[in-house]
């Protein structure tokens, strides 16, 4: 999808660089937009290097390599591995490269940092960009030396020329690379896999040393010489107005310098502040403080009718109508209608709180018609625009500087706490950090959305499925941009739902409407979460039920190793992308080994103890995780261990991909015991660790193993599909341990005594 | 007026003494390194040393710090590494990295008052410190490596 693309940018580095003039640029709008683009750029330190052949490298003459991180880091290390993929096809000695987060800017391509899509999408132009620029640093030394190109090689930072033993360092060839013309795609040659040094071996992260000694700077953290402080009561049920406030409460506050009333949104929502009154202050505890004192009412609006116990049962009984068909093979009616076993389910998953561990936060300083931020977002082109719009100003006149993000998990690709800072820092005319607070947070998130399901099975004489019907019902994320979407959306439906790859003649996968009350968003893995614990949850229930051993069940749903697109079978869906056609022989193999790893079959369990087995491909990859838990009289569940089998593909960071399954596990452990957002009246009831509890070291699994499979397939995602089998797993577990089954989350609600 | 000593160096604040100590080294001394997290002391992302004992700062006004010393991460080693940040950047313990200042003053503070602490002295200790991230496993690996046992 990506283009490399010669562009001069002769006019946008005028005084900036005197040499290397022609950029390589990844391609992603047309040609007409880049000249715009280029307008408001802002320049980077790459931009200044002596050869400067991609928008992504800029390399002394001192042989300091800069890479630009363009993607957001919020914990997944993208900011360390993309650059290291780039440092591989250059042959650079990574202890002479810099890494340069980018500001906001359609030149570096997609910044949206979700989905797990940092790596795939990106392995390509890194590559790409570091062997262009290894390709002219060869060339610039063939010349020198009067040989022939293709007897030059690297070595790290440096070309070599082994028949007459000379060696140039990568900083003195600069100045002659920088005059040729940047190669052309077809004549790059990339290193094979054999000569790696950096890709499939990895690199801890390129910050380790500041976020170990708190000198990481984090959006909570950016400041500037005379800002200002600024905390916002938010109207408490989505598309509430103010009544009244008390504006002289506040001010009466030490250091308390104005009180703010913010514009309610215009529906949609989309990524717009909520609206609500700020206070203004000399330090964010005399905000707060300040805060305290508004006394405000509010006009509630509809959603003052969102009750979470009967907007439940509504969902419920929606999933037990027929709904709109978005998959469907043979006839399941048909079969449902002879006689034999039918097994059926319902499950639900409420909604959830990302709850990063920094709360939303963003400063700005507007001033001369355009506003420059810092923020912790996942998305600094989503910030451009946003704030833009909200302040009549062209999306280039809003530099957006990314900042280290506290955790994301999706919340932070939504812009609307950025945009409060800009409309401050406006109106008072200094520079204004917004910081939410963490009850904030957990009352004003896009939350991912509650889900019920429906399953229901008709079973042969084995006990496997001739039909199979899952319906899941769900407030759609595209509510958030469409106040009358009532349906998931296409994204929503390839998570995990119209991918089931199971062997089964007549299948149906229908989907019923919901309207939502709050703002519905991403949230790490997304639909996968209801849809993996519906499918892997009865699966594990149609193989007790059965009487079969829950993995040879899987296998044999699974049926023998095939590919296929999701369009194959659900006609119309979200395809899979090219080259990432779904294997179930790769499912098969992780599910093999995770069991196996796990010691699945091959182990006695004291009393309340077990183990319980869920399997689920997103974001391109497969997982397969083995979760062993124990279940104590009181009805307490501890984990042990975990065993997940991850294949995804060429895994550029190993250690690192660890790290996020390992998390995922934890994630996961967190939503599975407690996470539960709940709201009266349309406001939501939780409001901070105490009533919205995550996981802690002690609620944690003990021992989490990740066994990554050796691939040579193109890379796939690593930092959301650890999140899906896991509660599914925990519950299996808990019924092989107990006899009782789950089918409703969190379990902080089930009895298990 | 409240008199403190913060990282060895004297200061006397004259604010509102009901102001909690983390916002008076976040925002008045510019101290980034301590977090805010819930402001209830419920997730431990803004642990500092008060007088050698882990507390979180968030809760904790300024007038009941009056007379003590403070310590944040910023002054954890006057000279490179604690032993402590060294274990924690040998199990590349942090993802996003947000608690780990709180996480690694709490396990400096546990590894003071029990040097050789067991699973179950780690867990009580650390059990008061949130990782949204889920880094825990390699908390008390990095924990037990620093105080010279095997993880």
């Amino acid at each position: 999808m990506s283009e490399i693309q010669n562009i001069s940018r002769r006019g946008f580095l005028k005084g900036i660089v005197s040499g290397g003039a022609l950029v390589l640029s990844v391609q992603f709008a047309p040609m007409v937009a880049w000249a715009q683009k280029e307008q408001g750029a802002f320049p980077t330190r790459a931009d200044q290097g002596k050869l400067h052949p991609s928008v992504y490298v800029g390399i002394d003459p001192d042989g300091t390599v800069f890479v630009i991180a363009h993607r957001s880091e919020m914990g997944t290390g993208s900011r360390t591995s993309l650059p290291l993929v780039l440092a591989e096809e250059l042959d650079a000695d990574w202890s002479r490269v810099k890494i340069e987060q980018a500001v906001g800017d359609k030149r570096f391509g997609s910044q949206d940092t979700d989905g797990s899509h940092s790596i795939r999408e990106f392995y390509g132009p890194m590559r790409e960009a570091g062997a262009t620029a290894r390709l002219m640093l060869i060339r610039a030394a063939a010349q020198q030396w009067q040989v022939p190109e293709a007897e030059c090689e690297t070595e790290p930072h440096v070309v070599v020329h082994r028949r007459t033993g000379r060696k140039a360092q990568y900083g003195e060839l600069t100045m002659a690379a920088s005059q040729l013309p940047v190669p052309r795609k077809e004549e790059l040659k990339f290193k094979p896999r054999s000569a790696w040094r950096y890709v499939g071996k990895g690199s801890p992260s390129y910050d380790l040393t500041e976020l170990c000694t708190g000198k990481a700077t984090y959006g909570m953290d950016a400041s500037l010489d005379g800002m200002l402080y600024a905390s916002v009561e938010h109207p408490p049920v989505l598309g509430g107005k103010v009544k009244s406030f008390d504006e002289k409460g506040p001010l009466q506050v030490a250091g308390v310098r104005k009180v703010i009333p913010l514009e309610p949104f215009t529906p949609p929502h989309a990524f717009q502040p909520l609206g609500g009154i700020a206070v203004v202050a000399d330090n964010t505890w005399a905000a707060f403080q300040g805060r305290s004192k508004l006394n405000a009412m509010w006009d509630d609006g509809a959603n003052s009718s969102y009750d979470s116990d009967a907007y439940k049962k509504q969902l419920q009984e929606t999933a037990r109508q027929a709904g709109k068909v978005v998959r469907n093979q043979g006839d399941v009616d048909a079969e449902f209608g002879k006689e034999g076993k039918v097994v059926e389910a319902e499950y639900y998953v409420p909604l959830l709180a990302h709850a990063s561990m920094e709360p939303p936060v963003a400063l700005a300083d507007f001033r001369d018609g355009q506003v420059t931020v810092w923020a912790p977002t996942q998305d600094p082109q989503g910030v451009q625009e946003v704030v833009g719009k909200k302040l009549g100003i062209a999306p280039e006149k809003v530099i957006c500087h990314v900042t280290l993000l506290g955790g994301g998990f999706g919340r932070k690709s939504k812009p609307d706490f950025v945009a409060e800072a800009a409309i401050l820092s406006k109106n008072v005319g200094r520079p204004v950090k917004v910081v939410w607070s963490r009850e904030d947070d957990i009352r004003f998130d896009y939350y991912h959305a509650v889900a019920a399901m429906y399953m229901k099975a008709a079973v042969d004489a084995n006990g496997k499925p001739t039909a199979w019907l899952q319906r899941s019902v769900f407030p759609p994320i595209g509510s958030t941009f469409d106040a009358t979407a009532q349906y998931g959306g296409g994204g929503e439906m390839a998570m995990g739902w119209t991918s089931v790859p199971y062997e089964i003649a007549n299948f149906r996968a229908e989907n019923g409407p919901a309207i939502n009350h709050v703002r519905i968003g991403w949230f790490r893995s997304v639909a996968n979460i209801y849809h993996a614990f519906a499918v892997d949850s009865f699966t594990d229930e149609l193989a007790h039920s059965a009487g079969k051993d829950p993995v040879e069940y899987l296998l044999n749903l699974i049926g023998p190793p095939h590919t296929f697109n999701q369009q194959d079978s659900a006609p119309g869906q979200k395809p899979d992308p090219e080259g990432y056609a779904f294997d179930t022989g790769r499912l098969r193999h992780v599910i093999e080994l995770a069991a196996e790893k796990a010691g699945w079959g091959k182990r006695k369990f004291p009393k309340g103890g077990g183990l319980g087995i869920a399997a689920h491909r997103s974001f391109l990859t497969y997982v397969a995780t083995v979760v062993e838990v124990e279940v104590n009289d009181q009805g307490e569940v501890r984990i042990p261990r975990v065993d997940t089998a991850v294949d995804a593909g060429t895994v550029v960071n190993p250690e690192l991909t660890r790290a996020q399954f390992e998390g995922a596990a934890v994630f996961g452990t967190s939503l599975a015991r407690s996470g539960e957002i709940t709201a009266k009246n349309g406001a939501v009831e939780q409001s901070n660790f105490h009533d919205y509890q995550v996981a802690r070291m002690n609620d944690a699994p003990l021992q989490v193993n990740v066994h990554i499979v050796e691939s040579e397939a193109p890379p796939a995602g690593v930092g959301e599909p650890g999140v899906p089998p896991f509660a599914p797993a925990v519950c299996s577990a808990i019924f092989a341990a107990t006899g009782k089954r789950i089918r409703e989350l969190p379990l902080s609600r089930a009895n298990l005594t | 007026m409240v008199n403190l000593t913060v990282n060895g160096v004297k200061r006397s604040f004259d604010g509102d003494p009901e102001m909690p100590l983390l916002w008076y080294l976040r925002d008045v001394l510019r101290l980034t390194g301590t977090k805010f997290g819930c402001g209830m002391a419920l997730c431990g992302a803004c642990t500092v040393h008060q007088d050698g004992k882990a507390i979180r700062s968030c809760s904790t006004p300024m007038s009941r710090v009056a007379g003590s010393e403070i310590k944040t991460i910023e002054d954890l080693s006057k000279n490179g590494l604690h032993p402590v940040q060294k274990a924690w950047i040998k199990h590349n313990v942090p993802q996003c990295g947000y608690c780990q200042s709180g996480q690694i003053m709490q396990a400096v503070a546990l590894l003071k008052s029990k040097p050789k602490p067991s699973d179950q002295d780690i867990e009580e200790a650390m059990a008061g410190n949130i990782c949204r991230c889920g880094t825990f496993q390699r908390i008390r690996a990095a924990i037990k490596d620093a105080s010279g046992e095997k993880a």
